[in-house]
């Protein structure tokens, strides 16, 4: 909506009033991601611009081999382990789910999503002293195996959503197709319901990674010594020292943040483009 | 970290993870919780490393913040997630009465109470060190002299700026009686009533809109860092080391403070209480607690240790002359009596 | 299959009895496929989700501390009317049992529980195992009475009687700051001991300044984005969610960063002459806002934005040739039919802020701590279950109440994400 050569004054004045306040919002929403990267480089262990000079220093600190360095590795990899296999979990019995969802309609069809997706909406906390009150009991607390089937149930729904939506512009009369033609249900599923679908479920794991790999407070509740993830070494350095290391950490935090929505972008627009050719 | 050791350490705590929490080499590992920051540097290098060295063992360190639900869980239970535990007196004594703690077996640790300070060596838990919880500002910010005692503390006009409290019932309570003009051998019987309990907490309220509330032992010598803070309460051993590895200039008011003790506890019906046992026993070593003042100015509480302790930080402990001019020691029994309703109580006037 | 159908062209007539079994034999098994697809993640949900929620919510009612470690005081209690003094009987059950369970270290705990009802009933109960009188004395309860004058009060016995029932409402009660008086009748908590009404009321009015501010910030930029050309809100959609996907705890250490009092907004602040001294910007309530903004802000513009995309400009400009001034067209055209997107975005974002924990703790002052806080402070530093498992039905009650509501107007199915 570009603005037509014959606007009033006041329709001039919303119209860059409406940008210059977009602007605003936007660099409100971007600027205190962005304004930590560069403190990350920072020689001094300051959080003030402008800085004296420029260091790697504090990337060390997560790499090199001191005793700091060996637990902010060993929590990658817990983040890296926990947020993979649970994503793995969401994503295979979301994807299920989602497709038995939509091949019939049965009675309390809604109540049954609504459960599906009450981890979504179910505040944090109740989750998590839930999961650590019941877990304790079966001797989940303090493993992996615990927080990843927690964090596996807080990402399903996610997938669920995802695949169900992209699920709604799918042509059943593919499969059928596909029967007729003589193929086995699973090469059906394999050949022609799954690349259909793929975006779907890649977009739907991409969310349950992101909302495991970010989960503190399940963390907080259940992980020992052990399992303690990337998040959960933020959160004690919050609280107790917020050193350069912490911001050395959440930029490559940001880096992967990106990477991961632009994979969803990338996803999103194939999904598009896909149900743009099947639709006539 | 190249991709083979990474691979490696996958698959390594993916078999821990899935095998519970003992897993395979569990009897070479001992998981140690204590409070975080510079105390437990402090213990990594007086304990943990040469533990590990003498032993061939593991030390895995975790921090807690006193929080006995977890250990209630890990007893309840039977999973548990850590060996020995450093625990304040009052979650020794909340513990020890509620079934929490392995008594501690002192013929099989080879001494006994009489080696040790007069109630360090505890039914529930052996004891390890003796620190202070004093207050301490940065003298950048009271270049003509800073405060001297809990009523300049409470003074902010003549020292003005932030104050630093633990988010606690426990100490603050004590202060504001002091600050208030109550005789430190009368604290806990004020404190006992209601009216002392309101006295208290009025005061705490003139003080209020100059509080900083922090919540883990490791944030006060940050806050008066980063000048978020013109004075904190603390423990002394955070602030000494503030003061001499990162040379900070900060000062520790030596007045009315109340001095604790720290335990070693093992959580009730561990498996491996022996192993826990071990390390009490090494850590315990006079040797070894001496050397513990190497880093972190805390007294040793075996009487034996003090010949092992670092003369210079001989002035910094919380039992030096100059420091124990005027202080009290903390009622770990009326805490353990009254901690509920005082919590039940305070927390209501913090949210306020 | 055909073969068993005797006349092929009778059996696919319309209403042919035969074409109505088979379909309804394929709309069986089609729902039994469906039932079998949902079933292992509605299983896996039930397990390791709803059993472990309803579990902890049921842990508000229950009342086992007593029962447990007391049995027979618990039964004598039950069998007490409670009306006076408590007969002799109950009294020497009571000494017996306090002494077991001193000497089992289960003391502690039932005094714990009965600290709730009476505060110090921990430490008269401790004590009073420590110097219980001699069993055998012909009046136990003058013995007591003279170890502590409080054993003389009926409050203190009706407080056990309370104790010892299966199922208690107590906790419920304190989470909406009331209690039982020793008649049994609920009264209010005496103000210095009342908290989670005001921490209730706190909770609801953050979300509500936090949606208030996300719809006045949002709706502009939904706007802006569903009027420009694709290639250029493409982009913006980026910048929006950038921030959605960036790490929670990166976005709170960002802003500790930059508005702590040595922070970057201080500093830049006083550079340029805005303020002397730095002003207090993180650890109070204009913090918790500004974070939480921040969080929520992509889920009220979403759904106003997938709104206002399927508003044809031609209604704005039919408006504006019939005579309508733009404040005129803009409240009578454009508005009303992006109310559905606004109602979704304010619901979500109220839903979604009612139950935030980690912001408000690391951002917020003592005074702008919400509900979840004090759930997870009973849950691990109180270790009181009762109360926590109480404070989360309250949660648990206000969030499922706004999302019925966000079902009836948006319906579950349609819910989207991005």
């Amino acid at each position: 909506m570009a603005l037509p050569p014959y606007a009033t004054i006041s329709q001039r004045v919303g119209y860059y009033g409406l940008r210059i306040g977009c602007g605003l919002v936007f660099f409100f929403l971007v600027a205190p991601v962005l304004v930590i990267i560069p403190l990350s480089f920072n020689q001094d262990p300051f959080f003030t611009y402008p800085m004296a000079g420029y260091s790697l220093r504090w990337y060390e600190e997560i790499f090199g081999d001191g005793p700091l360095s060996i637990l902010w590795q060993r929590s990658f990899v817990n983040s890296l382990l926990i947020a993979l296999c649970s994503t793995l979990l969401a994503t295979v019995l979301g994807t299920l789910a989602a497709l038995g969802l939509n091949r019939a309609e049965f009675p309390f069809k809604s109540t049954v999503i609504a459960i599906l997706i009450s981890p979504m909406i179910v505040p944090i906390v109740v989750i998590a002293i839930g999961a650590f009150y019941f877990y304790a009991q079966i001797g989940l607390v303090g493993t992996h195996l615990g927080i990843i089937l927690a964090h596996a149930a807080i990402g399903a729904p996610f997938v669920v959503i995802t695949v169900l939506a992209t699920l709604s512009g799918f042509d059943h009369n593919l499969v059928r197709a596909g029967s007729i033609l003589g193929a086995s249900p699973v090469r059906v599923f394999r050949k022609i319901t799954l690349p259909l679908i793929f975006p779907g479920v890649a977009s739907g794991g991409i969310f349950a990674f992101a909302a495991s790999w970010d989960e503190i407070v399940i963390v907080l509740f259940m992980a020992g010594p052990e399992q303690h993830t990337v998040p959960r070494r933020m959160w004690s350095g919050i609280r107790e020292h917020l050193s350069p290391t912490i911001i050395a950490a959440a930029t490559l935090l940001i880096l992967l943040s990106i990477l991961l929505m632009l994979t969803m972008e990338w996803l999103r627009r194939r999904n598009e483009r896909l149900r743009g050719i099947n639709q006539p | 970290m190249k991709l083979r050791q990474l691979s490696t350490v996958l698959a390594v705590s993916v078999a821990a993870g899935f095998g519970g929490t003992i897993s395979a080499d569990a009897a070479d590992t001992i998981t140690v919780t204590s409070w975080g920051g510079s105390y437990s540097e402090s213990q990594r290098k007086a304990f943990h490393e040469p533990f590990m060295a003498e032993t061939g063992k593991t030390v895995l360190e975790d921090e807690w913040n006193g929080d006995l639900a977890r250990v209630r869980a890990m007893v309840d239970t039977g999973n548990y997630q850590t060996h020995v535990i450093d625990a304040e007196s009052g979650q020794l004594v909340a513990g020890c009465d509620e079934g929490l703690w392995e008594k501690i077996d002192y013929t099989a640790l080879g001494f006994g109470p009489e080696d040790f300070l007069e109630g360090a060596a505890h039914e529930c838990g052996v004891g390890n060190i003796s620190w202070s919880f004093v207050f301490a500002y940065d003298k950048d910010q009271f270049p003509d002299g800073g405060p001297q005692n809990w009523a300049d503390f409470w003074n902010v006009e003549k020292f003005p700026g932030k104050r630093g409290l633990r988010k606690s019932p426990k100490w603050n309570l004590e202060y504001a009686l002091v600050a208030d003009g109550v005789p430190l051998d009368e604290i806990y019987e004020v404190l006992g009533t209601e009216e002392g309990l309101a006295r208290a907490l009025a005061k705490l309220d003139e003080l209020r809109p100059h509080v900083l509330w922090y919540e883990t032992s490791a944030q006060p010598p940050q806050l008066l860092a980063d000048k978020e803070v013109a004075m904190s309460s603390a423990a002394n051993g955070r602030i000494y080391t503030a003061i001499v590895n990162d040379g900070q200039n900060f000062e520790i008011v030596w007045d009315s403070q109340a001095m604790d003790f720290d335990f070693w506890v093992i959580p009730k019906g561990h498996p491996e209480a022996d192993l826990a046992l071990e390390f009490i026993k090494f850590a315990s070593r006079p040797e070894r607690m001496g050397d513990q003042t190497n880093y972190v100015s805390y007294g040793p509480l075996r009487t034996a240790a003090v010949e092992y302790v670092n003369p210079d930080i001989l002035p910094h402990l919380p039992t030096a002359p100059d420091n124990t001019v005027r202080w009290f020691k903390t009622d770990t029994q009326f805490w353990a009596d009254n901690r509920e309703s005082l919590t039940e109580r305070f927390n209501v006037w913090l949210a306020q | 299959m055909f073969a068993k159908v005797a006349n092929p062209t009778a059996a696919f007539a319309p209403g042919s009895a035969e074409l109505q079994v088979q379909l309804r034999r394929a709309e069986r098994s089609k729902k039994i496929w469906a039932l079998v697809l949902i079933a292992p993640l509605f299983l896996f949900l039930a397990v390791t989700f709803v059993v472990p929620i309803a579990r902890t919510l049921f842990l508000s009612v229950e009342n086992p501390e007593l029962r447990d470690m007391m049995p027979d005081l618990a039964a004598a209690l039950q069998a007490w009317d409670s009306d006076g003094t408590p007969p002799d009987s109950l009294v020497r059950t009571f000494a017996a049992d306090v002494l077991t369970a001193h000497e089992n270290r289960t003391l502690a705990r039932v005094g714990k529980r009965l600290n709730f009802s009476i505060s110090g009933f921990r430490s008269l109960l401790l004590k009073t195992a420590r110097r219980m009188p001699p069993q055998d004395s012909p009046d136990l309860l003058a013995e007591l009475t003279a170890l502590d004058k409080r054993w003389g009060e009926r409050r203190y016995w009706a407080a056990l009687k309370q104790a010892s029932t299966p199922y208690t409402v107590e906790y419920l009660l304190a989470a909406v700051d009331h209690q039982f008086n020793p008649d049994g009748e609920i009264v209010e908590k005496p103000p210095e001991r009342s908290i989670y009404l005001t921490v209730l009321a706190r909770t609801a009015w953050i979300s509500f300044v936090v949606v208030t501010i996300c719809l006045f910030l949002g709706y502009p930029i939904a706007y802006l984005l569903a009027t420009i050309p694709t290639k250029y809100s493409n982009l913006l959609l980026l910048l929006l969610l950038l921030p959605f996907w960036t790490s929670l705890l990166v976005r709170t250490t960002a802003w500790l960063v930059l508005l702590q009092n040595q922070g970057v907004v201080n500093d830049l602040a006083i550079w340029i002459g805005l303020w002397d001294e730095p002003v207090q910007l993180i650890r109070n309530r204009l913090g918790v806002y500004i974070a939480l903004v921040h969080i929520m802000l992509p889920f009220m513009v979403l759904p106003l934005f997938s709104v206002m995309k399927g508003i044809s400009p031609t209604h704005m400009k039919a408006a504006a040739s019939l005579g309508a001034t733009p404040i005129t067209a803009f409240l009578k055209v454009y508005l009303p039919q992006t109310l559905p997107g606004a109602g979704a975005g304010i619901l979500l974002v109220f839903i979604l802020t009612l139950g935030f924990y980690i912001t408000p703790a690391l951002v917020g002052g003592p005074s702008d701590q919400m509900l979840s806080q004090f759930i997870a402070f009973n849950a691990s530093t109180a270790v009181n279950w009762g109360m926590a498992g109480a404070l989360s039905l309250l949660l648990m009650v206000g969030v499922a109440i706004f999302f019925s509501i966000y079902s009836r107007l948006v319906g579950v199915r349609d819910l989207r994400l991005g």
